[in-house]
């Protein structure tokens, strides 16, 4: 029988027989640990394997995204552990100036199709949209990867989602990648490998594909994949590899554990409500919820595109008195294209803050929290209670978060 | 490790209603204020600091002691602290119905004792198993007895890799063991 997107990624980086639920020895093209769990690594690493090279230290590096500049002592600290352990070992650094790590690694052409990548960071997966098998593991298995330049895998289960019709704008790839969440929750892909296909994700821009396997983490799924890939999001990662796009597709005849059908023919903008990501409703439902700030950035909506599209909308007007919206470019090649294009100016001139690339609102300490009562719409990915603060947080696209912040209460670019 | 069974005074993690919390992410169970400790014997006191009624936890908690959890357990974040919170705090074992894969891997590296077990929503609304209840659990076997209620219970048992990571104590002595990593 035929293998799914998955199989061949971990096919192609192991001797062992791979099949669903077989655990197999895997080779690692990249791992990487970031200022949370890298000072971690350092730890185990010194202990375990004092004296000891890396596996390879050219394919092995930190990203530090998640306080950035550090703004508490701890995170200076961790992040001074963790550079002076790379200068020791030759190990390159990308520092608090880069940006999110994933993104950074993707656009240094070191996340490539077909590849393996593991990092402390639990979207690693988010590089699906690649093509390329990346992975969210915590400090130990990292350690041990730095060393080994290997890891033990259960080969999980693919699962085929089948998206039915079209959308258009302003409804947006986070508008269909949490009206997924609604569809598939928690549970239907959860600890499977999904192949999203269908006209609504084939033709997506290199963002919108970030946006829909970012938040395959949120689904509790392993890894999300579109084998189909327009000439636009090509064009755009062929920039970062130098080299031409050829991702694995599945065989005709492989083996899939379920197939899934959704339709999406006309979807309108969608906002997940607090307290989870999958408590999704029609943004028009929650229409005239007061909020108090907004942010747009981190992994899921922190790219050129996602910028521009609320910039359109806020040109010209301005962010509510007494509200705020914070700007968090997720690179440093991102905020480039963004001061160079005059999104940035657009943006200031709005009122919004514009911040420093990083993880920005999804992490404690880079812009900071919501307090107690406080309502924040976020183009993030994650709505847990507590996670970013006391106060409750939406989640919903570029284009909704920035009405929202015009009109002071969640809105619809329709509704200015 | 010898011992291949645990037994134990259990915590099963039901709301209000005594159903069992599903989708408890890793902010719940280690809230991202606390990313920045790296030192074990201080993460103890922060498990579930951040799940409705359940704050208190590490003051309840005695080393030993078993926890059973809903559906998804350790959603979200990679952290691997979400898991050492209980390894601190000398937990016996965790028992859900199912995990997050990071969470899961993190707890088989560092050799703590993580189950899956598709009884846990019935058992807890039968009132088969209560927080206080003394367990025992065979890792190998997969067989449970719950010694309070006196009923038995069964859970996957340890894969192969999860059982040789456990016996060698952690990923890092199970590589050096044939080669890898050492």
């Amino acid at each position: 029988m035929g293998k799914p997107v998955i199989e061949k990624i971990i096919q192609a980086h192991t001797a062992d027989e791979v099949a669903p639920g077989k655990i197999v020895w895997m080779d690692l093209d990249i791992r990487s640990a970031r200022d949370f769990g890298g000072p971690n690594v350092v730890k185990n690493y010194e202990r375990e394997y004092a004296g000891l090279p890396l596996a390879d230290t050219t394919k092995t590096f930190f990203t530090f995204d998640l306080c950035a500049p550090a703004c508490t002592l701890k995170y200076a600290d961790n992040q001074q552990v963790c550079r002076d352990f790379a200068r020791k070992n030759g190990v390159e650094v990308y520092d608090v100036d880069s940006g999110i790590g994933t993104h950074v690694l993707m656009e240094e052409g070191l996340a490539r199709a077909n590849g393996t990548v593991v990092g402390t960071d639990s979207h690693m997966n988010i590089l699906g949209a690649l093509g390329a098998f990346g992975q969210g593991m915590g400090d130990v298995d990292i350690t041990f990867a730095f060393r080994s330049g290997r890891t033990w895998f259960e080969v999980p289960d693919s699962v085929k989602v089948v998206l039915k019709g079209t959308f258009k704008k302003p409804t947006s790839a986070k508008d269909l990648t949490l009206y997924l969440l609604k569809v598939l929750g928690t549970k239907k892909i959860a600890l499977r490998s999904a192949e999203f296909s269908g006209p609504a994700v084939a033709g997506l821009s290199l963002a919108g594909r970030l946006t829909l396997c970012s938040m395959v983490t949120e689904m509790a799924g392993i890894i999300g994949f579109i084998p189909e890939c327009g000439a636009e999001a090509r064009k755009e990662i062929e920039g970062y590899t130098k080299t031409p796009y050829s991702p694995f597709s599945s065989d005709g005849d492989a083996g899939y554990a379920e197939t899934v059908e959704i339709d999406v023919q006309g979807l309108s903008p969608q906002v997940a409500a607090p307290p989870s990501p999958t408590n999704v409703k029609p943004a028009v439902e929650l229409r005239g919820t007061k909020i108090d700030s907004g942010f747009i950035g981190s992994c899921t909506n922190g790219r050129f595109e996602d910028f521009a599209e609320a910039a359109r909308l806020l040109k010209g007007r301005k962010v509510k008195k007494g509200n705020m919206l914070k700007i968090v470019p997720a690179t440093r090649r991102v905020y480039e294209e963004l001061l160079a294009k005059g999104v940035l100016q657009d943006l200031f001139e709005a009122g919004a803050i514009v911040i420093n690339p990083g993880c920005g609102g999804c992490a404690e300490g880079h812009v900071g929290l919501t307090g107690k009562g406080e309502v924040q719409i976020s183009t993030g990915n994650r709505n847990f209670a507590g996670k970013q603060g006391k106060g409750q947080t939406y989640l919903a696209g570029p284009a909704v978060v920035a009405a929202s912040c015009i009109l002071g209460h969640i809105a619809g670019p329709e509704d200015l | 490790m010898d011992t291949t069974s645990h037994r134990g005074r259990i915590w099963v993690l039901t709301d209000k209603s005594g159903k069992l919390i599903e989708d408890i992410d890793t902010d719940q169970i280690f809230h991202n204020a606390f990313l920045h400790i790296t030192e074990l014997a201080e993460m103890g006191q922060y498990a579930l600091g951040n799940l409705e009624g359940w704050k208190d936890f590490p003051k309840k908690a005695k080393p030993g002691d078993l926890i059973v959890a809903g559906r998804n357990f350790g959603a979200g974040s990679s952290r691997q602290q979400a898991v050492d919170c209980f390894i601190a705090l000398k937990a016996g074992a965790i028992l859900a119905p199912s995990y997050s894969s990071i969470y899961f891997r993190n707890a088989v590296n560092s050799g703590f004792p993580i189950l899956r077990c598709g009884e846990l929503d019935s058992l807890t609304a039968g009132r088969k198993l209560e927080s206080g209840d003394e367990v025992e659990v065979d890792f190998l076997s997969g067989k449970g007895f719950n010694l309070t209620k006196n009923n038995a219970f069964s859970v996957e048992p340890m894969s192969a890799v999860q059982r040789d990571i456990y016996h060698k104590e952690n990923l890092f002595a199970f590589g050096r063991s044939f080669g890898r990593g050492t």
